[in-house]
């Protein structure tokens, strides 16, 4: 699962940028004939296990933080505006790479500089080596969008590179769609687009799916460097099962259900409570009538940044999870 | 020249009536049914010549960036709030028509005698007031009630092709829909007309989920960045450089096939086009394209000098640019 995950996170796929991520799980299922796929106007793919139980909308986000040309001064330099939560204090001096392939840096204007304010966005520029606009003209157009390069680090169990937010969850749903495990649930993996800017794609992939249940898989952050905030979750100790982020709080029943399939299959687990960011399960949950949702989260240190990194294990126990999930009877539950 | 009429109506967000009753009155005969939905937007319907057509909604909001009177002070003075985004600089000392009976007043700050370099401060809205010339609350409430809207007093004028004025955002985009109504297309053709957009695209929200569009083309007027920089930085759209085609802002991106076919369609019938600049400003596109299962959505704009201010420039070969390109996708779509 460990290349998987490098296959993935070495994607560059900002928000609305997504399709190369999307031909990547198009060609990792091909040949899967139990399978269903289709898109919709907002580039979300559809994958569905066909069953006659309960409706389950299981979703992970494919698109990633980047950024896009606002403007190509006279010398070459690029401007840029940001798309998602792509922070200043991780990107001066990072590489980038731009979704046609084209490299650079991040540089700023360091005449006013010191050390204890960070530059904005818009006092950095990329440097992509170009001699002057006409030169970097031939590479970059006002539009094109961009991510940080790939930087995969192996660590044993662990890993970190960028973009495992949410390529992790991509991995996840993806090991799943590949299992011909047993369910007469209606599965539907939801790989949805957006997610970074407004969790976009979420909200007309839960209209028109219109789930039973729904899980969404996404990285959450730890409380276990040195001098860090206060939170329970730590890397390795097993998949998150989200009590409350800034955007939602899971339903009572939704995680007692949660935490009782981890219990039974012996599937550690960690109950998360999160106090910055949110996940396509806040906007599943609100659609329509409203949809019973849980949020299944990959532990993960120095979310948004080049480097982040989480425990396979956690990955691997969350597809466990995740799967016996789906087995279940939810009308058992009065889901 | 209807766009005079549709700059100096009366119309700020919440408080559309009056722009609402001219459109409606003006595009009746044109269109083959019409209705107004319960927020009060116009949704006016179309059919297309070609019988298997696909369903395009074409939409522009009415509202208007302008104030509501919140209180009248002992002194006859008002103190009021923004509707839609303002800034702060561009309101001191300006006309503006007060409610139903349009009452004028102005926005007012202690003249320079009186100041000991506050001018060096930047008001906030809570320390403006507006005066209509009354001396005393009695006086004052004889023209004036508490939740009363204002507006930016402002004639239209026209010198060739330039155009100045207030409400170009999105009166401009009105006009386009009303011209391009008058014509039937091979396609069906919603075109709608919203409220609420400048306080939070809340018009569009309702409207679009009874509209069963396959595509959405949203017009607009946005704002032109052809102004002195202080360094080398984005100074686009311009005034004159034709229609501007949104990539992205901060509530959409284009649906990336639309927007090829879009680009090809104006480069094949020499319609002048350019780019806004990315990740700036959001519209009622950002509602629609997100509606139900998802439309897809391209927003269109004339570039307007100073937009959301008592006056604006813009240039009626972009708007010509604008309705052209939109006719065109209007009978090419598939």
């Amino acid at each position: 699962m460990k290349n998987l995950v490098k296959d993935l996170t070495s994607i560059i796929g900002p928000s609305s940028y997504e399709e190369p991520v999307v031909d990547y799980i198009e060609k990792s299922l091909k040949g899967k004939k139990n399978l269903e796929i289709k898109k919709d106007a907002l580039g979300n793919l559809i994958v569905r296990k066909k069953g006659n139980g309960k409706k389950i909308m299981v979703a992970a986000h494919m698109d990633e933080i980047g950024f896009i040309v606002k403007h190509i001064d006279k010398n070459g330099f690029i401007r840029f505006a940001v798309v998602g939560g792509l922070f200043p204090h991780n990107i001066i001096e990072n590489h980038v790479v731009f979704v046609n392939g084209v490299e650079g840096v991040i540089g700023y204007e360091n005449k006013n500089f010191n050390w204890q304010n960070i530059p904005k966005t818009d006092e950095m520029f990329i440097d992509i080596g170009a001699k002057d606009k006409k030169d970097a003209e031939k590479k970059v157009n006002i539009g094109l969008l961009g991510a940080m390069k790939p930087t995969f680090v192996d660590l044993g169990k662990r890993i970190s590179t960028k973009s495992l937010d949410d390529r992790i969850g991509c991995a996840i749903l993806l090991q799943l769609a590949l299992d011909d495990f047993q369910t007469d649930n209606d599965i539907y993996y939801v790989f949805t687009t957006q997610e970074e800017v407004g969790l976009r794609g979420a909200k007309t992939s839960a209209f028109s799916v219109s789930p039973d249940f729904a899980i969404a898989v996404d990285v959450t952050g730890t409380g276990d460097t040195p001098e860090t905030h206060i939170m329970e979750v730590k890397l390795g100790e097993g998949p998150a099962i989200k009590v409350l982020d800034s955007g939602m709080v899971v339903r009572k029943p939704v995680i007692d259900f949660m935490v009782d399939v981890a219990k039974k299959n012996r599937i550690p687990y960690q109950l998360e409570i999160l106090k910055g960011g949110t996940t396509d399960g806040m906007m599943i949950q609100t659609n329509k009538e409203g949809v019973l949702t849980g949020v299944v989260s990959v532990p993960t240190r120095y979310i948004h940044s080049q480097a982040e990194m989480c425990d396979m294990d956690d990955v691997e126990n969350s597809v466990k999870l995740i799967k016996e999930i789906l087995k279940m009877d939810l009308s058992k539950r009065g889901f | 020249m209807i766009l005079k009429n549709l700059s100096e109506i009366f119309g700020p967000s919440g408080n559309e009536c009056e722009i609402r009753d001219f459109i409606v009155e003006t595009i009746k005969d044109h269109v083959d049914s019409l209705k107004i939905d319960k927020m009060g937007n116009i949704i006016a319907f179309k059919k297309g010549k070609n019988k298997n057509s696909k369903k395009v909604l074409l939409g522009a909001h009415m509202d208007e960036v302008g104030f509501m009177i919140k209180s009248i002070e002992e002194n006859g003075m008002l103190r009021f709030l923004p509707a839609g985004s303002i800034d702060k600089r561009v309101v001191i000392g300006k006309n503006v028509l007060i409610g139903k009976e349009k009452v004028k007043g102005v926005i007012c700050y202690k003249p320079i005698h009186l100041q000991r370099k506050d001018y060096n401060n930047i008001p906030d809205f809570d320390s403006l007031v507006i005066d209509i010339g009354s001396t005393e609350k009695k006086d004052a409430e004889k023209y004036v009630s508490v939740g009363d809207y204002a507006v930016f007093d402002t004639k239209f004028e026209k010198k060739g092709n330039i155009i100045k004025g207030k409400s170009f955002d999105d009166r401009l985009g009105c006009a386009a829909i009303i011209e391009i109504l008058k014509e039937r297309y091979e396609n069906d053709l919603f075109g709608a007309f919203f409220v609420q957009e400048e306080v939070g695209l809340r018009g569009s929200k309702a409207a679009v989920f009874n509209i069963p569009a396959d595509y959405a083309i949203v017009l607009e007027g946005t704002s032109a960045a052809d102004m002195p920089h202080s360094k080398d930085e984005p100074d686009y759209p311009k005034m004159g450089d034709g229609v501007v085609i949104t990539i992205s802002d901060r509530s959409f991106f284009v649906h990336k096939d639309l927007f090829n076919e879009t680009v090809s369609c104006a480069k094949e019938n020499k319609i002048k086009y350019q780019f806004k600049q990315p990740m700036v400003g959001g519209t009622d596109g950002g509602e629609i394209h997100k509606s139900k299962e998802g439309v897809k959505t391209i927003v269109f704009a004339v570039p307007s000098r100073y937009i959301h201010s008592p006056v604006s420039y813009a240039d009626l070969r972009d708007y010509r640019s604008m309705v052209d390109l939109t006719k065109k996708l209007l009978n090419k779509l598939k």
